[in-house]
């Protein structure tokens, strides 16, 4: 089945299942319209009914396969300046290998949007936060540039820039001595649009990527976590990611 | 809080600055010892160039971009009217030769360099319109959120006989 024919219908389906069987045929369009196409009205604020998360196979995920990378380095014209120690990097590509058995893995890695951030927790001026629907951010117009929040992220998911910066995208505004991190694409997210990783990743048909809202039980991501075991990264601290793994 | 009220001072004291100017422009009407302004590249409607009067946008423009730029931050409030991204959108020319912010051609800069108030928007965002590379993506469905393919064989008899039905073809 094609993969527009399959969309059809888990919208049909999704809207079977929140209309009663005569009322909804009946009213179905209209549901449809406000159920399906959800991208929240421009002039309204997010609201915590929402919890983006994302879950990663790394089953699925291949090594040598950077493609959510260089899409990332994309949308947000992540340029390098010939320095990999301090260059910005806001999804990384983490290679894990069990050295008794050679089996090797590799991973995504970035932001994990924890639902307690202790970037959060250490900023001194209030410029790292937590949005409501979940995603965590730098408000570069507070940040000083003091790091803090670098040190106390255990997944080292943010960056300082370094550099005089020109040509940022309008979507996603970065400068010199500020720190910043991944998005989730909230700019893509705000309008009901997949982040570009994900985006990458489905496109060359590794489908490793699932992007959702974790609140919603019949979210695809909800579903998947709830038929597979899925771990969260350093599960010890108790942060309660927002990014979750299958298969390590 | 404290924060904030600095933030305001600051800009009423840049107000301050910068006010005598615009009335001396608008009390002589075509006054030529002003800075040279370049035209909008549209309107923002019919009745009216700017989204708000002129006088008022010259007066008061930082006021608006404030407010937005918290509301869209933190709140993902991400209305056009008073989006800097906007009014970059409107004021400055898409051409590749376009002024930058560092030439007093530039929209921002003309004024601002006539008044001696420097302005660090531009440090991080854009002084020109780009295109979005997402712009094309949101017709398509399989960039959508939650555009998921549900493998059919989790239907029952009932929702089969629903989908039969093609009026539900479209969204």
């Amino acid at each position: 089945m094609s993969e527009e024919s399959n969309i059809d219908i888990y919208r049909r389906r999704f809207m079977s299942g929140t209309a009663t069987a005569a009322a909804g045929l009946a009213v179905a369009p209209g549901v449809m319209l406000t159920e399906v196409a959800r991208a929240k009205p421009a002039d309204q604020a997010v609201s915590s009914d929402i919890r983006w998360g994302m879950l990663i196979d790394t089953n699925k995920c291949n090594e040598g396969c950077n493609d959510c990378v260089t899409a990332c380095n994309e949308e947000h014209n992540l340029e390098g300046f010939g320095r990999p120690a301090t260059d910005a990097q806001w999804i990384r590509k983490v290679t894990l290998k069990d050295k008794q058995t050679g089996n090797i893995q590799t991973l995504p890695m970035l932001c994990q949007h924890c639902e307690h951030p202790p970037c959060v927790d250490v900023c001194p001026t209030g410029a790292s936060f937590k949005r409501e629907d979940g995603i965590v951010l730098v408000d570069k117009h507070i940040c000083i540039g003091c790091r803090y929040c670098m040190m106390a992220c255990p997944y080292k998911a943010r960056s300082f820039v370094h550099e005089k910066l020109q040509d940022q995208m309008p979507y996603s505004p970065r400068g010199k001595g500020t720190v910043e991190s991944c998005t989730f694409c909230v700019h893509r997210v705000d309008e009901d649009i997949l982040p570009a990783c994900v985006v990458a990743c489905k496109e060359e048909n590794h489908n490793a990527i699932t992007f959702g809202d974790m609140n919603d039980p019949d979210s695809e991501i909800s579903q998947q976590l709830k038929q597979h075991s899925s771990r969260q990264v350093r599960a010890d601290l108790e942060l309660n990611t927002g990014v979750r793994y299958r298969g390590i | 809080m404290i924060k904030y009220s600095l933030i305001t001072l600051l800009f009423s004291l840049l107000l301050g600055v910068y006010t005598p100017g615009t009335a001396a422009d608008v009390a002589s009407g075509e006054d030529t010892s002003g800075p040279f302004i370049p035209k909008a590249q549209r309107r923002f409607s019919e009745e009216q160039g700017c989204v708000e009067p002129t006088g008022e946008m010259r007066a008061n423009h930082m006021e608006y971009i404030l407010d937005q730029r918290d509301a869209t931050v933190h709140e993902g409030i991400r209305t056009r009217q008073y989006s800097l991204q906007e009014c970059i959108n409107c004021h400055v020319s898409d051409a590749e030769d376009a002024p930058r912010v560092d030439n007093e051609e530039h929209f921002c800069s003309s004024c601002h360099t006539y008044a001696a108030v420097s302005i660090d928007c531009f440090q991080c965002h854009a002084d020109r319109p780009v295109k979005s590379r997402f712009d094309s993506l949101s017709n398509s469905s399989m960039h959508r959120i939650g555009s998921a393919a549900v493998p059919p064989t989790t239907l029952d008899s009932e929702q089969l006989k629903v989908l039969s039905n093609e009026d539900f073809g479209n969204e």
